[in-house]
């Protein structure tokens, strides 16, 4: 199964309707510190005009290129879910020239956005089947994204079993805290979370890495049921082996790839891992799409 | 056939005439090399050169261009707010432009211009000039374009093509475009050639000796092309300078940036290279290409593979020769391009040499 992007900017004249490149003004509505460490902040942006927000038509496990003027772009995966309207939402981590910017900057500042790009987690594909949720680290954003899709009233029902790992180094590191204690206690979704250490003594979940909590705790993989893996390069290498064994078939491992980008919707040429890219032709694919692809990521 | 005679004192006027209503560019001479640069009043494009040292990509492409523009004045109303930068996209004529060359602006508008996305500035360059191809007939030790489904008379993504007739031209029109720009310029002098044009296209391509052959490359395994003996003996002498990048017809890859002068800033778009690293380094440090052995693989990979496979369209090289003139180290594509496509069969170890 090859996930791709459904053309959707078409133009029925054929002619350039709108510049791809530029993007839309937005202002800073407010900013969240995420992480003990205050390296995650989430950034809540507000259109200053209500019809780019009407062109924002976005699905989870999109991404965005957030602009800062005089900085530059960054690509970043949207936080926000396509059923929460009025604000798109972006948890960044302080890493480079335009997040240190990001990160320096207040509420009501003005800077841009440009998007939604990539395409996103199969949904229609999805319907009807059971979901497990892997996540680890600061790649939970579109994940975060995704549940709150799925948990909305009128797409609830769509779904089979859903299943959510998510762990990070410690307690503190943990992004969307509030929201993970409430999915928590929910019996229309099993969260198991999971940090690799705490000497927290009143800590209630889960301690140990990603996979092997996984292991213990995911369901086991058959034809109707999917998963879907976002986190740092070291926890997908020993995810994959663990979902093997509880019977995940490639074409049933979805995933969100990284790679440096500038353009975000194909032209540029430097996300490429063989003839697909990244930006445009990901960034989700399934295990058994990037087994056919040099892993250049 | 029907052709256009244009004698030298018409195409010396003709070109004066054009002045007026288009935007001139043409070849000129510089020290030991010709460049592609815009003619001034009265200035003749010199159609004695073989080809230039770098293509003319940059007339839809340049080197750097400005795409937005903005003020960081706090002040301003305006202010952090992008707006489109300043654009001149009058009508103008790229005069003697190699058949090459002009196939591969087709090939790169496959990249530009998608069903999904159009890159407004290489489009609107594109589409405000004219295509006035030279035909080659004496050609460089080092051109193969008869091999990559291009040719010396080769008239795909030109509106004319002239051929060299005694010191004036024979002219063929090739699409409304190159109407116009001829009835502009007063080219109308038609005349049947008796057959000239067509034997002068089958001598140059006869005189093109220098071939590659492309016919497996498609049906080839990705992932085992990747994995190939070769790309280490292949890389070995790359010292990733990028030369061949910058001046290939067909490479289009490029940066964004950000640049600022006190108050004003701007966003611009300047030519990069797959074979730099900075090119795909994570802000991490991790790096997927990070040895130059992964940038030359990319580089060829790219243009005699995943083109290949993503567009059905043959492979993203014309044959222009000038990667294989300039690269310092003598990596040649032609060699390259054998070993891919006899790569796994019997002839594999004559490729290899």
């Amino acid at each position: 199964m090859d996930l791709k992007t459904p053309a959707r900017r078409r133009d029925d004249k054929g002619g350039i309707v709108q510049n791809p490149y530029l993007p839309y003004p937005v202002r800073i509505d407010e900013i969240v510190v995420e992480t003990e460490d205050k390296n995650l902040k989430t950034f809540k942006l507000v259109f200053l005009n209500k019809e780019d927000e009407e062109k924002f038509n976005y699905k989870a496990g999109q991404f965005a290129e957030l602009s800062i003027a005089g900085k530059g772009e960054i690509p970043i995966g949207i936080a926000s879910s396509p059923v929460e309207k009025g604000f798109l939402k972006f948890t960044v981590n302080r890493a480079g020239v335009v997040t240190t910017h990001l990160h320096s900057m207040k509420e009501g500042d003005i800077m841009g956005v440009r998007g939604p790009l990539g395409n996103w987690y199969p949904w229609e594909m999805l319907e009807g089947k059971n979901i497990l949720i892997v996540g680890g680290g600061f790649a939970f954003t579109t994940l975060r994204s995704s549940i709150v899709y799925m948990l909305h009233p009128d797409n609830r029902p769509k779904f089979g079993n859903i299943d959510v790992v998510y762990g990070a180094r410690t307690p503190g590191m943990l992004l969307y805290k509030d929201e993970l204690i409430q999915w928590e206690k929910r019996d229309d979704i099993n969260v198991h979370i999971t940090v690799d250490t705490t000497d927290d003594p009143d800590w209630k979940y889960n301690v140990g890495f990603v996979p092997p909590i996984t292991e213990q705790k995911a369901p086991q993989g058959d034809e109707n049921t999917y998963a879907i893996v976002c986190g740092p390069p070291i926890m997908i290498k020993f995810t994959q082996p663990v979902l093997e064994k509880l019977g995940y078939d490639h074409e049933h491992i979805i995933m969100s790839l990284e790679n440096r980008m500038k353009c975000g919707i194909g032209m540029c040429g430097r996300c490429g891992i063989g003839k697909e890219l990244v930006c445009k032709d990901g960034p989700v694919f399934t295990l058994a799409a990037i087994n056919r692809t040099p892993r250049e990521y | 056939m029907k052709v256009i005679n244009i004698d030298q004192k018409k195409w010396t006027k003709g070109i004066d005439t054009l002045g007026s209503s288009y935007k001139l560019i043409g070849p000129v001479a510089e020290k030991d090399f010709h460049t592609f640069e815009i003619l001034q009043q009265g200035q003749l494009p010199d159609m004695s050169f073989t080809n230039t040292r770098l293509s003319p990509k940059e007339v839809v492409f340049p080197q750097s261009e400005d795409m937005f523009v903005y003020s960081l004045d706090q002040n301003d109303e305006d202010c952090n707010i992008l707006k489109e930068a300043p654009k001149d996209y009058s009508p103008r004529v790229v005069l003697g432009i190699r058949p090459c060359d002009a196939r591969a602006m087709r090939l790169v508008k496959l990249n530009f211009d998608t069903e999904q996305y159009k890159d407004p500035y290489w489009l609107r360059l594109y589409e405000a000039t004219t295509f006035v191809g030279l035909a080659c007939d004496q050609p460089c030790a080092t051109c193969f374009c008869t091999s990559t489904g291009c040719g010396p008379y080769h008239e795909e993504g030109l509106d004319i093509l002239l051929a060299k007739d005694g010191d004036g031209f024979k002219a063929k029109v090739l699409t409304d475009k190159g109407r116009q720009l001829a009835e502009a310029s007063g080219w109308t002098d038609t005349a049947d050639d008796g057959g000239a044009f067509e034997n002068a296209r089958r001598a140059a391509e006869a005189g093109i000796t220098s071939k590659v052959a492309t016919d497996r490359l498609r049906q080839m395994d990705t992932l085992e092309l990747y994995g190939a003996d070769f790309w280490e003996d292949v890389s070995f002498a790359c010292i990733n300078c990028g030369t061949c990048t910058y001046l290939c017809p067909t490479c289009w890859c490029f940066d964004i940036q950000d640049e600022v002068h006190g108050k004003k800033g701007k966003r611009m778009r300047n030519w990069d290279s797959c074979m730099f690293p900075i090119f795909t380094v994570h802000t991490t440090g991790h790096n997927p290409r990070g040895t130059k052995l992964h940038r030359v693989r990319q580089r060829f990979m790219h243009k005699l593979k995943y083109f290949v496979d993503k567009y059905d369209q043959g492979i993203m090289c014309v044959g222009c020769g000038r990667c294989v003139q300039q690269c310092p180290v003598n990596i040649d594509i032609r060699r390259v391009c054998d070993l891919m496509n006899s790569y796994g069969s019997e002839n594999a170890c004559a490729a290899q040499g």
